[in-house]
């Protein structure tokens, strides 16, 4: 031992600069990471969503309805984007996430008003995520005193300060006693297997470009399909296997309701792992080491969590990152894993989202097959 | 006669950097040829156009017949190619390595052939062995056996016992000899002499261009290069007095003993006059394919700058 000698600390320190400095990308990305996800977090993420789209079902045309519409308006939580014709239509708009709250307004609603008699006014919440509707609902309490407060005039203001004209009843459906879980842990399916299909698979071709195999396999009739299909496929019994145990984990730990659909969530399963796979080849034909994939996946990641709605409600983000979002694959596969199991939506409710990743596949697959390389020029 | 290896004009660059050079060779059928020149000198990228992993930027030629870059996968099928560094995957078992190989070419009886491959590296009994675990002459021996289980007719070989000790080294250019002996045509790059005059000819690449061509013997002659030998004690302080001397082209020490070449013998001679007698002994010596090569490598560094 001859001490610490600073001199030598030196001498690694401006190596290890140095060669940082050296790797442009890492480079980058270390300046990137937090410039990007900052800006892109900071003013993203919102956990007190409003202008949540509202459908809603008017049996009766009436000044009153059209007060409490108003109300709901002003207390600017509810963005009205529907008008259903029937109680099924509601119902409909509801389980597909085109509304993330439907309110009925009974044929009745004025008459019982007007006597004074038990008037109410349905309001039925998307609550899969309990945090996205939260506020909104609060707000509700504030809307029997409130709503008509102009229309209650004269004779009927007597009525005054007493009891408040109509109640609201709230129905959480899909998730009534608002249990985070049921809404985190299907959700953990789609990041788990993001993080681990795409980054084995970033890593997978950088290896042997790094290793110097790369040059012999190029050297040998393999195709590019040939190489990515064999490359790829053991990795989808990997991501079959997580799903199979996180599913299962789901139902036995969190008793997360399995209500269903699980036609468009074997479809989803299958289409998110293809997508995920093949998002890692590409990655790993752009990086040049096993560094830089792994820098890459982990700026995929990152909006995956955070941006898909899998942590924060996706409605409340502004719209320049709902788009973000909705570029996303994470995002469209956790819309149909919470639209299976929680609210048993059928295929028909979920063609968007397969619709997306199918997309998704294709687009990345083909970038995929265009940067292979069958040389080293 | 039959060309295994026949282009013209090949030339390649990587962005500003002309690597291979209008560079032209033939090889006839069942010879080694050695392909020797300094490092940086387009050996590999040569190599690399041949068996189609690179794009020539122009040039054209055949491989086997097939048109080197039209027919690319086609010399691909029969063609073997050893890389520089070991890049078979150290994490499968010598067995595994050689059965993927015989699954990447669509090979039959590939049991049989992968065993036929253990029986001649005489690695039967180690086949379970992590390929990684090797010792560096094993593992080039396992990467020719895997080089050529597809049975190919043009083996091309970037410096393949680059790091192996002579034994190894050795034994496995008997293996080469006895490729060659079948049919098999090789090119071999190399910065080993030994290796070189153990090939049927030499082609000679520098700063991308193609400089000297032939037997070893040929090339030796065509150099017009003249050797003095001198012995005598310290042969190392000498080498330093007589470099850069006018008419002396190399002067280096071997141990007691120093080599003066040149290509001017009345210069050379007046060159060493000053030191005979000295108790040194000169005697002009056969040049050897070192010689020629430092005097080859000194020229076109002067060509080019």
């Amino acid at each position: 031992m001859t001490g610490l000698s600073w001199n030598r600390v030196l001498a690694v320190l401006i190596k290890e600069f140095k060669q940082l400095t050296r790797d442009r990308i890492t480079y980058a990305m270390m300046l990137a990471i937090p410039v990007v996800q900052l800006t892109l977090f900071g003013y993203a993420i919102n956990t007190e969503p409003r202008h949540l789209p509202t459908a809603v079902l008017m049996q009766e045309d009436s000044r009153y309805a059209r007060s409490i519409t108003a109300a709901l308006k002003n207390s600017l939580y509810f963005d009205f984007v529907a008008q259903a014709r029937s109680p099924a239509e509601l119902d409909r708009l509801l389980r597909t996430g085109d509304a993330q709250f439907a309110v009925t307004i009974p044929g009745d609603f004025s008459r019982r008003v007007a006597r004074g008699d038990k008037a109410q006014v349905l309001v039925e919440a998307d609550a899969t995520d309990p945090s996205a509707t939260g506020g909104a609902v609060a707000a509700l309490a504030a809307l029997p005193d409130q709503a008509l407060a102009h229309d209650l005039t004269g004779a009927l203001a007597a009525r005054g300060p007493a009891p408040a004209p109509f109640e609201v009843v709230v129905h959480r459906r899909y998730n009534p006693e608002a249990i985070t879980a049921y809404n985190i842990v299907p959700g953990l399916l789609g990041i788990i297997l993001s993080l681990t299909l795409v980054m084995m698979t970033a890593l997978s071709v950088t290896r042997e470009t790094e290793r110097g195999t790369m040059e012999t396999l190029l050297s040998t009739p393999l195709e590019p399909l040939e190489v990515m299909i064999g490359k790829l496929a053991p990795y989808v019994m990997v991501g079959l296997v997580q799903t199979a145990i996180i599913l299962a984990m789901a139902a036995v730990l969190f008793h997360v309701p399995m209500g269903g659909g699980w036609i468009g969530l074997t479809l989803g399963v299958a289409l998110f792992i293809t997508g995920s796979l093949a998002l890692g080849f590409l990655i790993s034909t752009v990086a040049r080491s096993q560094l830089q994939a792994m820098q890459m996946s982990f700026f995929y990641i990152l909006p995956s969590i955070l941006l898909s709605g899998f942590m924060f409600p996706f409605r409340g983000m502004p719209a320049w990152a709902q788009w973000i979002g909705e570029a996303i694959p994470v995002t469209h596969f956790l819309r149909v894993v919470r639209g299976s199991l929680l609210k048993s939506q059928a295929l028909s409710d979920q063609w968007r989202e397969l619709a997306a990743l199918t997309a998704f596949v294709c687009v990345v697959t083909a970038l995929a097959m265009a940067r292979y390389r069958r040389t080293l020029d | 006669m039959t060309l295994a290896i026949d282009v013209h004009g090949l030339n390649k660059s990587f962005g500003d950097k002309h690597v291979v050079n209008d560079v032209t060779i033939q090889v006839e059928e069942g010879r080694i040829c050695g392909f020797l020149g300094p490092n940086g000198s387009g050996k590999t990228t040569t190599l690399r156009m041949l068996c189609g992993l690179l794009t020539p930027d122009s040039g054209s030629g055949q491989a086997l017949g097939y048109d080197i870059i039209a027919e690319a996968d086609e010399v691909k099928l029969r063609t073997g190619y050893m890389t520089q560094k070991f890049s078979l995957y150290e994490d499968l078992t010598i067995a595994e390595n050689l059965a993927f190989t015989a699954r990447v070419y669509g090979l039959d009886r590939r049991r049989e052939r992968v065993d036929a491959a253990l029986e001649r590296l005489g690695l039967t009994s180690r086949r379970g062995q992590l390929a990684g675990t090797l010792s560096g002459g094993w593992k080039q021996r396992l990467a020719l056996a895997t080089a050529t289980l597809h049975e190919p007719r043009l083996l091309l070989l970037d410096e393949p016992t680059a790091g192996v000790d002579p034994k190894a080294r050795r034994t496995f250019w008997d293996e080469i000899h006895a490729l060659a002996a079948e049919g098999l045509t090789v090119l071999v790059s190399t910065h080993y002499m030994d290796e070189a005059e153990r090939c049927h000819e030499i082609a000679y690449i520098s700063y991308g261009r193609l400089i000297a061509r032939g037997t070893a013997e040929e090339v030796i002659a065509a150099s017009g290069l003249i050797t003095f030998h001198g012995e005598g004690p310290n042969a190392d302080k000498l080498a330093h007095d007589l470099a850069g001397k006018p008419g002396v082209e190399t002067a280096a020490a071997f141990g007691q003993a120093i080599h003066v070449s040149g290509t001017d013998r009345a210069a050379l001679e007046a060159a060493i006059q000053p030191f005979r007698g000295q108790g040194y002994a000169w005697t002009e010596a056969h040049p050897t394919l070192e010689d020629v090569f430092i005097q080859l490598m000194d020229r076109s560094e002067d060509n080019v700058q």
